[in-house]
């Protein structure tokens, strides 16, 4: 059975399994709104290996950072905007 | 510090072949790749001893390859925390391929995922189990998604293949020569039974509100819509080409072009895998195994694996012919379709620009983190452009690796492997 | 050999960048039919693309200020009908001083801009910070220059082309020019375009056409990050910059920030010599982007999507060169405007345009002369 962990989004908690990327917790979560286009459409991972950029998100105070390429960390806090 | 031989970009198949048989010439290897452990794309979160590094290869987790070093032969990597240039004598090309993504509307919805993409985060823990998925695109991959995600419990609704009934049956004719593929193919089809595999069949639009709602289809005279919670589309595979064209590497048909010894244009610059052509995880593996040797000069055990690399070879140009994309998906678009997806950059606006460079400088189509790589590819098969040539960074890099100088660097500190 | 003339025109511009498209539009207000031959299928691909496109007034000279400040002034007036994506934004300029000595030289330029009426105003260190707080700890104070302002050159110039061709005006691309005369140009598919008269304004490629000139490209680097909005307000420069942009021979980076519409910081700048190859180099854009990281450590983080480089046409004394071409009387030069070319574009093109129609200029015009002494080699 995988360890949890537990990250912080949008500023709540939530346990997850350790091992997952930050944007599969976020789908997990429900959290369909990754960020928002030049446009303001909302938006989530597509490619899911890290080139199409579609997934960035805000960790640890860091803006624009590829969610589906970094995995989830106790304590990490992520912010969708 | 310790010596670098043979560097190998890219841990999936190509490269773990690769990097075992360079090793086994002797050379000291170390690899690279921005995964957390290897497999790349097609062997995701398979922990198995195809994925498992040979003893004393060195490999850099979670580290991108950012640009050229500050002197010959070697290369600027970053990762999480820092910068660090590599050094070494032979380079081995394995960076795989990535999906194509062709723009229709609404394909900016939340829950619409390349088939790899939807794959790629199932595998990473994403609860599929009960939620109704459509699969569509082209290629052999949907039905390996499709087989994969029903395994783990998803409502797979139907396969929507763009491809001919006739191209699919002569591919499928084709693998008679390739008993191992029959197999995978028989087993395949055991695994998807009830589940609609469509040809000539596409999505030609994704709906929802904010997230995706349903999927809307056509076969022939026939549009229906499909309601479900995720879609995953694709249609093919397309070369990572982008550090061998920095690297001066000659491409062909978009892909690296390699010699029978998969050495490339650049002196000491080798390439293997799906980067050279995609083939399939069979042909990646000779391909990767025949670099790893030629870089060493152990040119016999090389050539000794041509006869099964042609073999191999034929099956990819069968691959290619019978999933070509066909005309009707250029029409796709509407004018309000957004194609640049970094910079929302709509169909309408890029109808009235000449190239591919006229479109980046003005309408932005191309400026965005991604570095062209979807829109790229998009409206070469729209427009037929072809993109500008690449400059570092090859991806979006923190300005303090570019910043990196002589008098700051730090060695790499490679991990060597219990 | 073919020799088919083509319709004749008015006047012809060679190039669709900033200064040739400021110019066509200027000519063909003033009634000319003008035919504009750009090389590329687009407008603003070469020096204007590349550019930063930061709206300067400056103090380096009195010729200078005067040319700058009168262009500023017409920049104002078209950002009003700019469209949205020429992305003019008036954020203003903060020339950055590092320490004491840096500050009295911004107290001398203030003198300069104040008694020229330019609002300026000087910062002290704690002001600097609450302005700029991505800016390091230490920093002695600033100018602010609150009209300056910065936009996006190509769509500027694209702007620029279309009002052009509206007045009366055509736009040929994929005609790259070959040979000019008194009576026209020759292009690359051997075809003659009579004109009344020719407007050079290809920037750094000018000698090609005019061996003549004293210009010679100045290459640079630029880089762009992702979005963030907010990082600086600003476009900033330090004072060492205006020491690097006067150098004739040494290459140099200078700290050099704009703020973009989308929130991306755009990074620059850096000059080099005797370089023809347009290819970034990982020296020079590592030393600029250390230069940045010094003026704002949070820069470090960035992420970095793409980096560029382009030709600044250069001349000896840093001044353009604008009017007839010496011993021509019907072949005109626009050119050679170093770092300066987006700002001053419209100022050029409105002082060709009073020289060829006879009209009095605003400014003096002798500074800008090509036939003046520095430099025209036989």
């Amino acid at each position: 059975m995988p360890e949890n962990v537990t990250i912080e989004v949008n500023g709540s908690q939530l346990p997850v399994a350790a091992g997952m990327s930050v944007a599969t917790a976020l789908f997990q979560a429900g959290e369909f709104r990754f960020r928002v286009s030049a446009t303001g459409q909302p938006r989530a991972a597509l490619c899911g290996m890290g080139i199409c950029f579609e997934c960035r998100v805000t960790i640890d105070g860091q803006a624009n950072c590829r969610s589906c390429q970094i995995l989830v960390r106790d304590g990490m806090v992520i912010c969708t905007s | 510090m310790n010596e670098v031989d043979v560097l190998v970009i890219g841990a999936g198949p190509a490269g773990m072949a690769a990097a075992t048989s360079a090793q086994e010439s002797g050379a000291r290897v170390a690899m690279v790749d921005d995964n957390w452990s290897a497999g790349g794309q097609i062997w995701r979160g398979i922990h198995d001893s195809c994925t498992r590094i040979p003893a004393g290869v060195r490999t850099l987790w979670g580290t991108q390859v950012v640009a050229r070093g500050t002197s010959e032969h070697t290369l600027l990597l970053e990762d999480s925390k820092q910068a660090v240039e590599v050094a070494f004598d032979k380079l081995i090309l394995a960076t795989g391929a990535r999906e194509l993504y062709l723009p229709f509307p609404g394909w900016t919805l939340p829950g619409v995922m390349g088939a790899g993409g939807l794959q790629a985060l199932v595998k990473s823990g994403l609860g599929i189990h009960g939620k109704s998925v459509v699969i569509a695109g082209s290629g052999p991959l949907l039905l390996a998604v499709a087989a994969y995600l029903r395994k783990a419990g998803a409502r797979i609704k139907l396969i929507a293949e763009q491809a001919t009934t006739k191209a699919v049956s002569s591919f499928a004719f084709h693998m008679v020569r390739y008993p191992q593929k029959m197999r995978q193919a028989a087993a395949l089809k055991l695994s998807l039974h009830g589940v609609p595999y469509l040809r000539s069949c596409w999505v030609e639009a994704t709906e929802g509100e904010g997230r995706l709602r349903s999927v809307r289809l056509r076969q022939g005279r026939k549009s229906w819509t499909e309601d479900c919670d995720y879609a995953g589309i694709g249609y093919g595979l397309y070369p990572n080409s982008e550090l061998a064209c920095l690297l001066g590497c000659r491409l062909r048909a978009n892909a690296i072009e390699v010699n029978e010894w998969q050495r490339t244009s650049v002196d000491g610059v080798f390439a293997a895998g799906e980067c050279t052509g995609i083939g399939g995880v069979d042909l990646s593996l000779l391909e990767g195994a025949i670099a790893g040797y030629a870089a060493c000069g152990d040119t016999g055990r090389a050539s000794r694996l041509f006869g099964k690399r042609s073999h191999a070879k034929r099956f990819a140009g069968a691959l290619g012919r019978a999933f070509r994309l066909r005309e009707e998906l250029r029409t796709l678009p509407r004018p309000e379709t957004i194609i640049c997806r970094c910079e929302d950059v709509l169909y309408e606006k890029l109808q009235q620009m000449s190239s591919f460079r006229a479109a980046k400088l003005h309408t932005r189509c191309g400026m965005g983190p991604c570095q062209a790589r979807i829109c790229g590819v998009a409206t070469a098969f729209l427009f037929g452009w072809r993109t500008d040539s690449v400059r570092p960074p090859i991806l979006p890099a923190r300005a303090a690796s570019l910043a990196i100088r002589k008098e700051f660097q730090r060695e790499a500190d490679l991990k060597v492997l219990p | 050999m073919d020799t088919r003339e083509s319709s004749s025109f008015d006047a012809v511009v060679v190039g669709a960048g900033i200064v040739g498209a400021a110019c066509a539009n200027e000519l063909a207000e003033a009634g000319l039919r003008v035919a504009i031959c750009e090389q590329n299928g687009y407008v603003g691909g070469g020096a204007t693309a590349a550019g930063m496109g930061h709206l300067a007034v400056m103090d380096d000279s009195d010729a200078q200020f005067a040319l700058t400040s009168y262009s500023q002034s017409l920049w104002r007036e078209l950002a009003r009908e700019l469209p949205v994506e020429a992305e003019y934004l008036a954020c203003g300029a903060l020339w950055v001083a590092a320490d004491e000595e840096e500050l009295s030289e911004v107290e001398r330029k203030l003198r300069f801009y104040r008694n020229r009426n330019i609002p300026a105003q000087i910062l002290d260190s704690k002001q600097l910070a609450e302005a700029e707080p991505n800016l390091r700890a230490g920093l002695a104070g600033g100018l602010l220059l609150t009209a300056d302002s910065v936009c996006y050159p190509p769509c500027a110039a694209g702007y620029l082309i279309k009002r052009a061709i509206a007045t009366s005006g055509s736009i040929l691309f994929g005609k790259k020019v070959t040979d000019v005369s008194e009576s026209g140009v020759r292009l690359e598919d051997n075809t003659f375009l009579a004109a009344g008269l020719t407007v050079i304004a290809t920037g750094a490629a000018a000698v090609r056409l005019v061996p003549e000139i004293d210009v010679h490209p100045r290459k640079g680097h630029l880089a762009i990050t992702d979005r963030y909005p907010g990082f600086v307000r600003h476009q900033l420069i330090e004072l060492g910059y205006l020491k690097n942009a006067h150098s004739t021979t040494a290459d140099s980076v200078a700290f050099n920030v704009q703020p973009r519409v989308t929130g991306q910081i755009l990074i620059g700048s850096s000059r080099q010599f005797g370089v023809e190859d347009a290819a970034a180099e990982g020296p020079m854009l590592s030393n600029m982007l250390a230069r940045a990281i010094e003026y704002m450590p949070a820069i470090a983080d960035l992420s970095t999507i793409r980096v560029w480089t382009g030709f600044r046409a250069a001349t000896p004394d840093n001044l353009p060169l604008i009017g007839a071409r010496p011993g021509y009387r019907r072949i005109y030069l626009a050119t050679g405007h170093e770092g300066l070319g987006i700002s001053t574009s419209l100022a050029t093109a409105r002082l060709l345009a009073d020289e060829i129609l006879g009209r009095a200029s605003t400014i003096p015009r002798s500074p800008y002369e090509p036939s003046r002494s520095f430099a025209v080699h036989a």
